[in-house]
C-alpha cells in the first residue's frame, strides 16, 4: 500500500476536531493564508477517509441495489475553498450515514427472510405459495425458495407441500438485444427487499 | 534494437503543487497515431475481459490507486459516481457491454493500460502541442477550443506552453486529440497523491507497448 495512503490513514484522528477547526476558521475573522491552506489539507484528509469508508460500505452492500451512493459534484475541476470542501465532507458524511442506515435496515429484513426460509423448509405446509428469492436474503444470483404442493392439485387437496429450490439465472442473451434496446427489463430489478414475514402474516 | 525514450515529467503550476502534493503529469511521445487494432491486441483485450469480472469491478474502490483517484475527484469538485474515474469508466463499460470492446489501436492501448494499472491516461496529438505539457489553472478569458464560451477562471487544465489542451479528467480541446492524420502521439498520465511512480511508468509503457505492436 502506498505511503500516502498510510499517511491518510494515520490522519484518522483528524476527523474528531472538526468543531475546533470550524471555530478556528469562523471565530477569529483574520484567517491567514497558511491557516486556510492547513484547513483545506485537513478537510481533504477527512474527505479521503470518508470516501474510503463509503467505498467499504459500497463493497459490503453488494448485491443490494437501489441505494443512493451519489454525493453530488460542486462543479470542477478546480481548487475548492474551505467552505466548499466542508460541503463535500458534510455531504459525504451524510451519505455515509444514510447508506449505513439503509444497509442496516435491509440487513434486518434479510435476516428475517432467512429465518423464514428455514421455517418454510421445516414446515412447508404453513407457508403455502410463499416465494423467497436470493435478493430477499441479500445474496447474488437468481435462486429462490418456493413453497409448492407436490403433484399439483392433488398435492393441494392432500396437503402435500414442499419447498422447491430453484437455481440458476436465465442464460445470457448476447449483446445484440442489449444494443437494439429491446432486451426486456429484468423482473424485480432495483426492487428493495421485502419482508416476506410481514407479507405472509398480513 | 530500438532505443526506448524515457517518460518526461510535466510541469505543475506552483500553486497547485502546494495545494495538491503528489499531483504530477508524466508523458511520453511515441511515433504514429491510431490505426486498426491488430488481431493479437484484440486477443489481449478478450483475455482481459475474461480476467476482469464483476467482483473486481465492485472492489475497485478498495484498491489504493482507484481510491486515490476517487478522492482526488472529490477534492476538485467532481463526483466520481456521476463522472467516473478513468479506470471505473472502463470497468463500467466492461460490465455493461460484457467485454472490452475493441475500437481502435489507441483506444485499445489506453483501455489495456488503464485497466492493468488503474492510472488515468490520455492521449494528445504531439504535432499540435507546443513545448512541454503540464497542469495549471485556466486564466481569465481562456477557453477550450471547440467549446463555446470561456472556461471558468481557475479550471484545472492540461496545457502545453501556449494553451489548454483539455480539462483535467474531462474534455479534450477540438483538434488536440489524436486524429487520423496524427503522426506522433503523446501519452499522458495524471498522477495524484496515493498513486506510486512505478504504476504511472508502467501505465505509460503498457500503452506505448501496445501502440508500437
Amino acid at each position: 500500500m502506498p505511503e500516502e495512503v498510510l499517511e491518510i490513514e494515520a490522519g484518522d484522528s483528524s476527523l474528531q476536531p472538526i468543531e475546533a477547526l470550524d471555530a478556528l476558521l469562523g471565530g477569529a475573522g483574520r484567517v491567514d493564508l497558511l491557516t486556510e491552506r492547513r484547513a483545506r489539507h485537513d478537510l481533504r484528509r477527512q474527505i479521503a477517509l470518508l470516501e474510503r469508508r463509503l467505498g467499504e460500505l459500497f463493497a459490503s452492500a453488494f448485491p443490494r441495489q437501489g441505494i443512493d451512493w451519489r454525493v453530488g459534484a460542486l462543479g470542477g475541476p478546480r481548487v475548492l475553498g474551505v467552505a466548499e470542501l466542508e460541503r463535500v465532507r458534510d455531504a459525504l458524511a451524510t451519505r455515509l450515514h444514510e447508506a449505513r442506515a439503509e444497509v442496516g435496515r435491509r440487513g434486518e429484513i434479510e435476516a428475517q427472510n432467512r429465518g423464514m426460509v428455514e421455517a418454510m423448509i421445516a414446515e412447508p405446509k404453513r407457508y403455502r405459495w410463499v416465494l423467497v428469492s436470493n435478493e430477499d436474503v441479500g445474496e447474488p444470483g437468481c435462486r429462490h425458495w418456493h413453497s409448492r404442493p407436490r403433484w399439483g392439485i392433488l398435492g393441494m387437496l392432500m396437503g402435500w407441500w414442499r419447498v422447491k429450490l430453484s437455481s440458476g439465472c436465465p442464460l445470457a442473451r448476447g449483446l445484440r438485444l442489449l444494443q437494439t434496446g429491446t432486451w426486456p427489463a429484468k423482473r424485480d430489478t432495483l426492487r428493495p427487499p421485502q419482508s416476506i414475514v410481514s407479507l405472509t402474516l398480513a | 534494437m530500438r532505443e526506448e525514450a524515457a517518460t518526461e515529467a510535466g510541469w505543475v503550476a506552483p500553486e497547485l503543487r502546494e495545494e495538491f502534493p503528489g499531483l504530477a503529469l508524466r508523458y511520453l511521445s511515441v511515433d504514429g497515431g491510431s490505426a486498426r487494432t491488430p488481431r493479437h491486441v484484440k486477443g489481449r483485450l478478450a483475455d482481459l475481459s475474461n480476467r476482469f469480472s464483476g467482483p473486481q469491478a465492485i472492489n475497485l474502490r478498495h484498491q489504493p490507486i482507484p481510491w486515490a483517484y476517487r478522492v482526488f475527484y472529490r477534492h476538485i469538485g467532481l463526483d466520481p459516481d456521476e463522472q467516473p474515474t478513468p479506470v471505473e469508466a472502463v470497468a463500467l463499460e466492461r460490465m455493461k457491454r460484457g467485454g472490452f470492446i475493441s475500437r481502435s489501436l489507441l483506444d485499445d492501448a489506453l483501455t489495456i493500460a488503464i485497466i492493468e494499472s488503474g492510472v488515468a491516461l490520455r492521449a494528445f496529438d504531439a504535432g499540435r502541442a507546443e513545448g512541454r505539457l503540464g497542469i495549471r489553472q485556466s486564466e481569465p478569458g481562456e477557453g477550450l477550443e471547440g467549446r463555446p464560451g470561456e472556461l471558468p477562471q481557475g479550471t484545472l487544465v492540461i496545457a502545453d506552453e501556449a494553451r489548454p489542451l483539455g480539462l483535467l479528467f474531462g474534455a479534450i480541446a477540438a483538434g488536440r486529440g489524436v486524429r487520423p492524420r496524427t503522426t506522433r502521439t503523446i501519452l499522458t498520465a495524471v498522477q495524484v497523491k496515493g498513486v506510486p511512480d512505478i504504476a504511472v511508468e508502467e501505465a505509460i509503457w503498457l500503452a506505448a507497448d501496445v501502440l508500437r505492436s
